[in-house]
């Protein structure tokens, strides 16, 4: 487990600290991608390579364009101009389900644990190609029923590891936001996935939670998935993440190992503002 | 009072044909909206897809009423919901809403219009569409059925809206127990969600619209048999919201709901109707109070009422869940 992630983490070790570096076994790379909301230009990201089978976090100060970045690359959102290759896939048109077929899952910030469904009935959700999800054979439950028992015997092996399985039969929208943020975790491993994308996975959890939230990240990377997150939480930062990428205005402005960052200069300018006279000076122009 | 008509009329009300016209309407709402979360405010139109698929096929196209059976129920629906689904379904509810009540109002009012009178017999509408179905009956047409209820015709159309209804509910249970169906609620919770899980929501929207619609068709179509003509004005607006209102009585999202919900509606409507009526006939109600031809809209007015009530008391429907109800406030 943990001897297996070494040599991978390790790969990173001749990596440039630099923004746009190429990295030695690339899952996702972004190039030039934009995207611009009227006059905003919420996302520039020239270049962006995310290693294989480490966890890399992408954080930056708010309105920096992180959650659009992620929007972007998991095809929840299309680019004005720019080209998205995941595991040497084009992802150019591909539809949301498709890129989530493909692999990548994502967790959203607002978590939507789906309220009127049950637990089970969240993590069935999950699991792909489906026999029965197909209509004419829902309609035929024996060409469904023994898919659907193996797919129980995951979710359930499943809710015991996220410490889930007391609330299998009750509805989600009876846990609370921790538990939701494990419970749609969970969900997305169903999908099998090779690359899991978490939004704000700490976003309204209470620090009870945190620490096996955490725990629970590092173990996708010790089972071989990659995972990419977005965080405010700078702990969680520097304790799990292998690589970290730091966003401001839109554009990446660095890239590093998590100890690197905090000595960058233009992250430092970009948390707590590089010209402290500006604003004034603005004032002074207008 | 003669309670052996008020009796009589209120079960033609609980199990006759009003009541399978508009349970079958309603099945097909709950998988819009109930399952799927889809506003749909046109229901009327896909019921008279399936009254005209039939009465056009058989009297202006001169196709034998199989044929007419199949374009109705299946086809027409079918197009009709990718005709409104394709540009609404990718974009948030409301527009299925605006896009469906307007198909249903254009389609009647292009129905009546005295240019297409040659096509669909415009105000008239058409007639003579349902011998082939007569022929088959094995009831005797001047003959009483069922406790005198329903005279061979009636009986006719009651046994195939029976056997239509059961074959409707038989096939949403088993859809909404599968995987599929349960990719239909995650939709209704959170379309985002299902996506991010690999589920194609648009699809699934697609394939929920459509099965919708063939059961309303279903309706529209015994409902043109049953009253042996298809005119624009059985299919007026008000049409869609009966089949709303046995669906929110009943509750959304329950198989059974929507049937239970046209049951109590229609029995309602036929026990108020002749109870009132004979209350005012036999002097029981002062005449400022209500006037023997105003017990029609005064029955719409108890129901109205009884919506209420069920609102305050009772928001989630007969059948539905109230902490399932709950949370949505969360």
């Amino acid at each position: 487990m943990t001897a297996d992630s070494i040599p991978v983490t390790a790969a990173l070790a001749g990596v440039p600290w630099e923004p746009g570096a190429p990295k030695p076994d690339a899952i996702l790379t972004a190039t030039g991608v934009r995207r611009t909301f009227g006059g905003l230009t919420a996302v520039d990201v020239d270049h962006l390579e995310v290693q294989r089978g480490v966890i890399t976090a992408l954080i930056g100060p708010n309105g920096a364009g992180k959650t659009t970045f992620f929007n972007l690359l998991t095809n929840f959102d299309k680019p004005d101009s720019g080209s998205r290759n995941f595991e040497g896939r084009d992802l150019d048109g591909v539809a949301a389900h498709r890129v989530a077929n493909l692999g990548m899952v994502r967790t959203f910030q607002l978590t939507k644990a789906l309220s009127k469904m049950t637990v089970i009935e969240n993590m069935l959700l999950g699991a792909t190609g489906q026999a029965g999800e197909k209509l004419t054979r829902s309609l035929f439950p024996p060409m469904w029923r023994a898919q659907e028992r193996a797919n129980t015997e995951r979710a359930d092996d499943l809710l015991v590891r996220f410490k889930l399985d007391h609330m299998r039969e009750e509805f989600a929208g009876t846990l609370s936001g921790g538990q939701r943020k494990l419970l749609e975790m969970a969900r997305a491993l169903m999908v099998e996935p090779t690359m899991v994308m978490l939004d704000e996975p700490m976003a309204g959890v209470n620090p009870a939670l945190k620490q096996s939230l955490l725990d629970h990240v590092k173990g996708l990377r010790d089972d071989g998935m990659t995972v990419l997150f977005v965080e405010h939480d700078m702990d969680m930062v520097q304790e799990i993440s292998d690589w970290v990428v730091v966003m401001a205005e839109g554009r990446i402005i660095a890239e590093g190992p998590p100890a690197s960052i905090g000595q960058n200069q233009a992250v430092v300018d970009a948390y707590l503002g590089s010209h402290h006279d500006s604003a004034l000076d603005l004032e002074a122009d207008l | 009072m003669d309670w052996v008509a008020i009796i009589e009329n209120t079960a033609r009300g609980l199990f006759g044909e009003q009541f399978i016209y508009f349970g079958l309407a309603a099945l097909g709402l709950n998988i819009h909206f109930g399952y799927t979360g889809l506003l749909n405010l046109g229901q009327a139109v896909f019921m008279a897809a399936g009254a005209y698929g039939l009465s056009m096929s058989v009297v202006t196209l001169g196709l034998n009423f199989w044929w007419g059976l199949l374009l109705g129920i299946i086809v027409f629906p079918l197009i009709l919901a990718a005709i409104m689904g394709v540009p609404t379904l990718r974009l948030r509810a409301d527009y299925l809403a605006i896009v469906t009540i307007a198909a249903s109002e254009m389609f009647r009012i292009i129905a009546r219009s005295p240019s297409l009178d040659r096509w669909t017999g415009s105000s008239d509408g058409l007639t003579g569409f349902a011998t082939t179905f007569y022929d088959l009956s094995p009831y005797d047409r001047q003959e009483r059925y069922l406790f005198n209820l329903f005279i061979g015709n009636q009986m006719w159309v009651v046994t195939v809206g029976w056997i239509a209804l059961v074959i409707g509910v038989l096939i949403s249970l088993l859809l909404m127990k599968s995987p599929w169906g349960r990719v239909l609620k995650a939709i209704r919770e959170d379309e985002d969600a299902a996506r991010s899980l690999g589920k194609n929501a648009y699809w699934y929207k697609m394939q929920a619209l459509m099965i919708g619609g063939v059961f309303g068709a279903m309706g529209g179509m015994l409902r043109a048999i049953g009253t042996q003509s298809a005119q624009p004005q059985n299919f007026i607006t008000d049409v869609t919201f009966f089949a709303w209102v046995a669906l929110i009585l009943g509750g959304a999202a329950k198989v059974l709901g929507p049937i239970v919900g046209a049951a109590i509606l229609y029995a309602i409507l036929s026990f108020s109707d002749v109870a009132l009526r004979q209350l005012v006939d036999n002097g029981h109600v002062p005449e400022w109070l209500m006037t023997g031809t105003q017990v029609g809209q005064v029955r719409f007015m108890l129901i109205g009422l009884g919506l209420i009530l069920l609102a305050a008391f009772r928001p989630q429907g007969i059948f539905g869940n109230k902490e399932e109800m709950a949370l949505d406030d969360r």
